[in-house]
């Protein structure tokens, strides 16, 4: 115990041996065995349904809808991961698809057509989020807090705005998104496909994604380094607002209509779905690519519950003894695998 | 228990005790003998291993070798439990009480006073009453929050705890280092008292004039071992004392100095002020100079460097990079200006630890090798590997987490990110604690020749033959005032240590002089 004090960092085996990219591949093994509990629950599926499953049509037509109900979840997942990565939360997600959403499908906004719709909807996500990052960067409030407050004052006005009515959306561009396919795919998995590979550059290979990866490493050596902390946090919140508009829209497609009620505790599932994704809750580390398989693990688990005829509260119990099985494999297993590789390869 | 000691019996005696970690002999052979209602102090550098020996003292840790003997018996404290419960009780600088518990609770901490498992708050509230008493400070509320109280309250309050558990001996770590002038009277004076009791107190303090007033005997450690054991602390000569804290057996290697600097003017600070910091500080760096500061933990020199840095936000006065003011509390006006800091606390405050070495090397340029907001990784590789090469990076592959750098690399990769900025003012704040001896010769080759190449250094440190072996400039700094400026080659080690420490009691004459004056 005392000797921690004067030791030099934990090093795992000497340096030569340590991975290139060490990072990296704790992710893709992590990436595995996420792609690894979907081949589980398929053929969970498949042994419960083998009628069903029987049929390659149905097959391909039953993922396509996996990724459907994944889609709107996962575009603020995306979000939900680069705020946690820089070090924060927000847990104002939710909230923020039924504000957007709602402010979004008003008669008066539904007269200028789809283009003002989209732009509404994106612009009371990204200033509420900006919100949201004003308090926690320059107002100095912990992001679990900041984000509580917009998160109950966000339903608040959702409610205030649609008088708590289901306002439902006329405008047919809109409510065709959720019909349409691109080459055979739905429109809404293009738009989540399409957020993750942009989310995926955003944090790979831009500077927007290596100042993110700092701050929530060591925000006091990001802020030494002459980096911008508060500025940065500023703008997290704000694309995770953004991402909170994209969600509105393709919800409001979905249901053809919005309400202050709508995406409830998405703020759960967006969290969770990163924290299975491996990203870690203290900041700093993260990708994308887990947590759009950890939105996709969910989703799978809804269906199957849906295709066995299982009760959701069940489901629920299942989705929580994910989370806290897949946080132990992180810290037990993996951890191990990935020492096992290195030790191998001199 | 053996019976009550009386003043001259010895209550605590250590032998030969040896203390080592992984890389490091903190306690290498360390005498002290301290006898009831005497106030034994212990004197030494930062480093010379005064808090091991307090931790070895308080059952945190346990010795390797050596006997440690208490009221005649050879003792090994497991636990700090078993210390306190034998009777030694510790006052950490730190003071180790709990905010949001209040005084009496504070006091009792793990010994309440209980009933049928119940805690009996009223016993506690009156037997915490009665020992704040015994200190002179009845007035102080046991129903409190310890938060409420100020940091002189606090102390009295991790005292009343000493005596709660009838400590026959009490550790006083750095005591005055948190009080205010009239308080440390207050101190001394509650110190007499427990003295006069029987009670032993082992004070530890830099500032000489202290030790002369309070302490009877003296010990010195250096580098791990007890230098002079039990001499007179009022009549032992100062210039016996710093001797003994100073003779050397580490050697500094420094590479040659360079002549003479007769570079532009990069830095100046012009009476620059941060409340209870530092004050009026006004001093210049010119290019190819390296200035070094020295003082102690405290006297407010890292704090001067994070206000000349922008880090923090200075009260009043100001800072020019090449005669233009450079706007205050602002990290990226300062890295504009051509500032780079490497700061005290490598890993908390300079590294993300689990990150490539490439892309710590490169933490405040990688935007300008971006193309349009995008990273270009294979220029970064290139440019932190011609970085690595040029300070003699070991392992040079700049591809692997930098965690798994020893001390002495990583501060070069801290450096190395100035450098690629094409920093022309480094600010390096104890650049090499905790890199092991040899490596530190090359960090100061690395500093030198930056100094050589024209980069402006501004260097502070703990260990005065560094300060002085490697900076071309001087500057002393005590109690947040810069008490004195001079080439380096015009002052010794002893003139330094003086300054640092005796200091303290000119600089109390000073404050009664302006005060009679008119």
């Amino acid at each position: 115990m005392s000797r921690t004090e004067v030791s030099p960092p934990a090093v795992e085996g000497p340096p030569a041996a340590a991975p290139k990219l060490g990072i990296q591949r704790d992710g893709l093994w992590r990436n595995v065995g996420l792609l690894g509990v979907l081949v589980a629950l398929f053929a969970i599926g498949a042994g419960i349904r083998p009628d069903l499953y029987s049929d390659p049509d149905w097959v391909v037509n039953n993922m396509l809808v996996i990724l459907t109900q994944a889609a709107a979840v996962g575009v603020i997942t995306i979000g939900m991961t680069f705020v946690i990565i820089g070090g924060g939360i927000d847990l104002s997600v939710g909230a923020l698809i039924a504000l957007s959403g709602v402010w979004a499908t008003t008669v008066a906004t539904q007269s200028y057509g789809p283009g003002g719709m989209i732009f509404c909807a994106l612009a009371v996500g990204a200033v509420a989020g900006s919100i949201n990052g004003l308090l926690v960067a320059y107002g100095r409030l912990v992001p679990f807090i900041a984000t509580l407050a917009m998160l109950v004052a966000a339903r608040g006005l959702a409610a205030q705005i649609s008088g708590k009515q289901t306002q439902v959306s006329r405008d047919q561009f809109i409510n065709g998104l959720a019909t349409t396919r691109i080459a055979g795919v739905p429109m809404l998995v293009v738009i989540f496909v399409v957020a993750g590979i942009l989310g995926w550059i955003l944090l790979n290979r831009t500077t927007f994604g290596r100042r993110t990866v700092a701050i929530g490493g060591n925000a006091e050596a990001a802020r030494l380094a002459g980096i911008n902390v508060k500025r940065h946090t500023l703008l997290l919140y704000a694309l995770s607002g953004l991402c909170c508009g994209v969600a509105a829209i393709m919800l409001t497609s979905l249901a053809t209509s919005s309400q202050a009620a709508a995406a409830e505790l998405y703020e759960l599932d967006a969290i969770a779905a990163a924290i299975i994704g491996g990203t870690l809750l203290t900041g700093g580390r993260g990708t994308i690519v887990g947590s759009m398989f950890g939105v996709i693990v969910f989703s799978a688990i809804t269906n199957l519950f849906a295709i066995a005829n299982l009760p959701t509260e069940v489901q629920n119990m299942v989705k929580g003894g994910i989370i806290v099985l897949a946080v132990l494999i992180q810290q037990f297993r993996f951890s191990s695998v990935s020492n096992l590789i290195r030790r191998r390869t001199p | 228990m053996t019976a009550e000691p009386t003043a001259g019996n010895v209550v605590l005696r250590l032998t030969d005790v040896v203390k080592t970690f992984p890389g490091v002999r903190a306690l290498d052979g360390v005498e002290l003998e301290v006898e009831a209602g005497e106030v034994h102090c212990l004197l030494g550098q930062n480093g010379a291993g005064k808090s091991t020996l307090i931790k070895v003292l308080a059952g945190v840790h346990r010795p390797d070798s050596g006997h440690v003997e208490w009221l005649g018996q050879p003792v090994e404290f497991a636990t700090p439990q078993a210390a306190m419960k034998a009777g030694i009780a510790t006052i950490y600088q730190e003071l180790d009480l709990v905010d949001y518990l209040t005084v009496a609770e504070n006091i009792y901490l793990g010994h309440e006073p209980h009933r049928f498992g119940f805690v009996h708050k009223g016993q506690a509230q009156r037997r915490a009453r009665e020992l704040l008493g015994r200190l002179g400070h009845g007035e102080i509320p046991t129903g409190w929050f310890v938060r409420s109280l100020p940091a002189a309250g606090k102390q009295i309050v991790s005292m009343a705890r000493a005596l709660s558990h009838e400590a026959k001996l009490i550790i006083m770590d750095e005591p005055s280092a948190v009080l205010a002038h009239d308080e440390v009277a207050n101190l001394f004076r509650i110190i007499r008292e427990l003295t006069a009791q029987g009670i032993a107190v082992v004070y530890i303090s830099h500032r000489l004039e202290e030790i002369r007033e309070i302490g009877d005997r003296v010990t010195i450690l250096k580098d791990g071992r007890t230098t002079a054991a039990a001499l007179p602390a009022r009549t032992t000569p100062t210039r016996d004392l710093v001797r003994r804290m100073t003779g050397r057996t580490i050697e500094y290697v420094f590479p040659p100095r360079q002549d003479t600097v007769d570079g532009p003017v990069l830095l100046e600070v012009a009476n620059l002020s941060r409340a209870k910091e530092f004050a009026d500080i006004t001093f210049s760096v010119r290019a190819g100079e390296i200035v070094g500061i020295a003082g102690l933990v405290g006297s407010g020199r890292s704090e001067l460097l994070e206000t000349v840095f922008g880090a923090r936000t200075p009260d009043g006065g100001s800072v020019f990079m090449d005669g233009r003011e450079v706007p205050a509390g602002n990290v990226g006006a300062a890295v504009k200006a051509g500032m780079g800091m490497a700061p005290e606390e490598r890993k908390s405050q300079a590294l993300l630890l689990g990150e490539a070495v490439y892309r710590n090397i490169t933490l405040t340029t990688f935007g300008g090798y971006a193309k349009a907001g995008f990273t270009d990784a294979a220029r970064e590789v290139a440019a932190a590997q011609d970085i690595a090469d040029r300070l003699d990076l070991r392992p040079r592959d700049v591809r692997p987490p930098v965690s798994t750098l020893s001390g002495g690399n990583q501060q070069k990769v801290v450096v190395g990110r100035w450098l690629l900025g094409h920093s022309r003012l480094l600010l390096l704040d104890e650049p090499t604690r905790g890199v092991d001896v040899g490596a530190r010769a090359e960090l100061y080759k690395v500093i030198r020749d930056l100094a050589a190449k024209g980069v402006g250094i501004l260097l502070v440190s703990s260990e005065v033959p560094e300060v002085l072996g490697l900076a071309d400039r001087v500057l002393v700094m005590r109690e947040g005032r810069l008490v004195h400026q001079a080439p380096a080659a015009q002052v010794t080690e002893d003139d330094v240590l003086d300054l640092v420490m005796a200091g303290s009691l000119h600089a109390a004459e000073d404050i009664t002089m302006t005060e009679v004056a008119p």
